[in-house]
């Protein structure tokens, strides 16, 4: 089968220039976009269809001559169906506009909200209610390890902690060692 | 009557019947009784007819019909195998079962007003979304198949959009545009399938799918693919689902649920096994299975609302699906057709209880749902059901189906297919844990709106200082917004018409039929399998003097 050149090169540069359309978050644009893909491929089919021929009437026309109408049929079903869906799309489009003055994709409003929890790096609120977690029980040993024979232990709030580190780091005095620090960073947290 | 005049006969009639049924129902208009009379009747025809359609199928062989007595290559071949026939009736049911749902819930629904809508239009938009589906499962040749989707894509914008509210227009064009790409994508797919081989009907391809070069039928397998797996909602391509089918009404998310994605699995069993038999994808296809079946489902464990989790829940289940097609054997591909049956119903009835869920307590979300087993212990028992079901707890079909698969998996016997079988099972324990999440909260705890003494104390100015117990009650149940709490009060414990109920009860106790007669059905599904496998019948029936 023979192909021709400039039409492949045209169905080439309608479905870039349909994706690049596509894209976009403009309703409209990204809409024009997927028209343009439509088109390459209705191109596409034409080509499938080999070399232009004569009208494929029979009786009229010689068998070898005639082109092949399959694939013309089947382009021309899709330019309907395209119609079709062109003013369905439009009508979308005109909608969003009209309820909210503008015709960009909208991120979901849920999937925002659970992006912005995994964010703070919060559970969900279904299931870990406040008072199961992060509440420490007042009865508890405050310091299961013995590890502060004096019983008092060293609250260090975190903002003093990162003051404190950087004291450290620069070569400051007041930095706590590593040990010493890893247990005031534990200390501040709870 | 010989076979193939009776044939003739019963093949058009799944999508002829929907089609009249959708001009008679717009005729109809505005008269609610005829609309429903015509709707309720076309789908009771379309049911018995695919049960007999099955039934011939099944004893006979595929089915074929030259429409307008045009021969294939030529014309366009209409074809019921097993496999089609199972898909037709499995989906006549459902959306009989979703037809009378939404008879039931009547005009007093806001969503059967259809927002106002000039023309009452969700009867004859049903119609022609049935047309469509049953166009697909009917089709002979790949082009064929692309009108059909076609016809239920168009359908399902109007009923997805229905009322035009924001957040349905929102949702709706996110919807639009992944479809019109992957029918785009497909579209391509069939063009390049034509240059390379010269037709488009399924059963000339088969022979001469074999003879192209490599490279090419593997190009044209993966564009294939890549449309149908954009449809089928199977991941990557499967963010899509679970934002556009919450936001529409109880009955048309229970059948986009139900059939939208099984049409395109359907579309993927069957090119994967007519046209490329030699499965040099499958591995890539396990892959896509197993990231499916896991990346779902954890996706519904984060969900805050039913209809979200369920909307996850099914794109977690395609993954079983594709993992019966990937494996490619007859006890995967047998697995796969039978938990597609088994699916179809399931989740069709799970998003209508869930539907019931929303008309008694006038929302869904898990946060402000709560002692739904104590005011409405029927709607928690058609919940439960279901639930289990999907899970795959022993008794039920969905047990039955994964057993199926995960037979398929091991006598694959590769690693990939242990992994997947271990998967499956993971999978199974997610769902259980996400359905048990749903149960615990809307239907076991104290339902929030059901204000103790100390609450309604607490819901005032706060007692200084607070005491423990009160705290915990004021984070327990009064999460919510005061305003929101009063509304929900307001809402609550709305009766439900036996209209609604009755047909949701309906397809659970198909659910549970579905178990009981899993033997017979195993049979047919088996049957199915093989002949899949073998090529030979189908093409066969539609050449029956050999291809030309």
């Amino acid at each position: 089968m023979t192909t021709n050149l400039t039409l492949s090169l045209l169905v080439g540069v309608l479905v870039g220039c349909g994706v690049s359309l596509l894209l976009s978050r403009a309703i409209i644009r990204a809409f024009l976009g997927v028209v343009l893909i439509s088109n390459g491929i209705n191109l596409l089919f034409v080509i499938a269809g080999g070399p232009m021929g004569r009208a494929p009437i029979f009786g009229v026309n010689p068998e070898s001559e005639m082109s092949d109408p399959l694939p013309q049929a089947m382009t021309l079903t899709a330019i309907v169906i395209t119609l079709a869906l062109t003013g369905f799309v439009l009508a979308l489009a005109h909608r969003s506009w009209q309820l909210d003055r503008s015709d960009v994709f909208t991120d979901d409003a849920e999937d925002v909200r659970i992006a912005a929890k995994a964010l703070d790096n919060e559970m969900s609120d279904s299931d870990f209610d406040e008072d199961t977690v992060d509440t420490p029980d007042p009865d508890d040993d405050p310091d299961p390890g013995g590890c502060y024979p004096t019983g008092e232990m060293d609250i260090v709030t975190p903002q003093e902690f990162t003051a404190s580190a950087g004291e450290a780091r620069s070569g400051g005095p007041g930095g706590s060692g590593g040990p010493g620090g890893s247990g005031e960073a534990a200390g501040g947290r709870s | 009557m010989d076979s193939a005049t009776l044939a003739s006969i019963l093949v058009p009639l799944p999508v002829l019947l929907p089609l009249v049924g959708a001009g008679l129902t717009l005729v109809a208009g505005p008269r609610d009784g005829w609309q429903r009379a015509v709707s309720i009747t076309v789908l009771t025809a379309v049911l018995v007819d695919s049960f007999a359609l099955l039934v011939l199928a099944d004893r006979l062989g595929p089915l074929v019909v030259q429409v307008g007595g045009w021969a294939p290559p030529l014309g366009i071949v209409l074809v019921v195998d097993r496999l089609a026939g199972l898909m037709l009736l499995i989906s006549s049911v459902v959306t009989l079962g979703v037809l009378l749902f939404s008879v039931g819930q009547g005009r007093s629904g806001e969503d059967e007003r259809d927002g106002g809508a000039p023309l009452p239009i969700f009867h004859p938009t049903m119609m022609v979304l049935i047309a469509g589906v049953s166009t697909t499962f009917i089709a002979g040749d790949l082009f064929h198949i692309y009108v059909g989707f076609e016809m239920l894509l168009v359908a399902s914008f109007v009923l997805l959009t229905l009322g035009g509210s924001i957040e349905r227009v929102t949702a709706g064009v996110n919807y639009v545009f992944v479809n019109l790409l992957s029918s785009l994508l497909f579209l391509s797919a069939i063009a390049l399938v034509y240059a390379s081989t010269g037709t488009v009907t399924l059963a000339q391809l088969a022979g001469r799918l074999d003879e192209i070069p490599d490279g090419v039928r593997l190009a044209l397998q993966l564009t294939l693919l890549l449309g149908f797996a954009i449809k089928a909602a199977i991941f990557p391509m499967s963010g899509w689902l679970p934002d556009s089918y919450p936001t529409a009404p109880a009955p048309v998310t229970a059948v986009f649920a139900g059939l939208l994605t099984k049409v395109g699995i359907y579309a993927i069993i069957r090119t994967q096994t007519l046209l490329f038999p030699d499965g040099r994808l499958d591995s890539l296809l396990m892959w896509a299975a197993l990231l499916t079946m896991i990346v779902g489902i954890l996706g519904a464990i984060a969900q805050d609302d039913v209809k979200r989790l369920l909307s996850f829940t099914l794109v977690s289940h395609i993954g079983y699906l594709l993992f019966g097609v990937a494996v490619g054997n007859q006890a995967g591909l047998s697995g796969a057709i039978f938990y597609v049956g088994h699916h179809i119903i399931i989740q069709t009835t799970l998003f209508l209880v869930v539907g019931l869920v929303e008309w008694r307590s006038g929302t869904t979300s898990l946060a402000e749902l709560g002692g739904l087993a104590r005011t409405a212990p029927l709607i928690a028992i058609l919940f439960f059901i279901p639930a289990l079901n999907l899970a795959g707890i022993p008794p039920f079909s969905g047990f039955l189906g994964k057993i199926g698969l995960m037979q398929g998996g091991v006598q694959a016997a590769t690693p990939l297919s242990y992994l997947l079988v271990a998967g499956a099972a993971l999978t199974s324990l997610l769902t259980l844990y996400a359905v048990a999440r749903v149960w615990a909260r809307a239907f076991w705890q104290r339902p929030v709106t059901d204000l103790t003494e100390t609450d309604s104390a607490t819901a005032g100015p706060l007692p200084e200082p607070a005491p423990r117990a009160a705290a915990g009650l004021v984070t327990g149940s009064l999460r919510l917004e005061p305003a929101r709490l009063f509304e929900l009060q307001d809402l609550a414990d709305r009766p439900i018409p036996r209209g609604m109920l009755l047909p949701a009860a309906g397809l659970v106790v198909a659910s549970v039929a579905l178990t009981i007669f899993a033997g017979p059905l195993y049979g047919v599904t088996d049957r199915a399998a093989h002949d899949l496998l073998e090529r030979s019948p189908y093409i066969e029936a539609v050449f029956p003097g050999g291809v030309r």
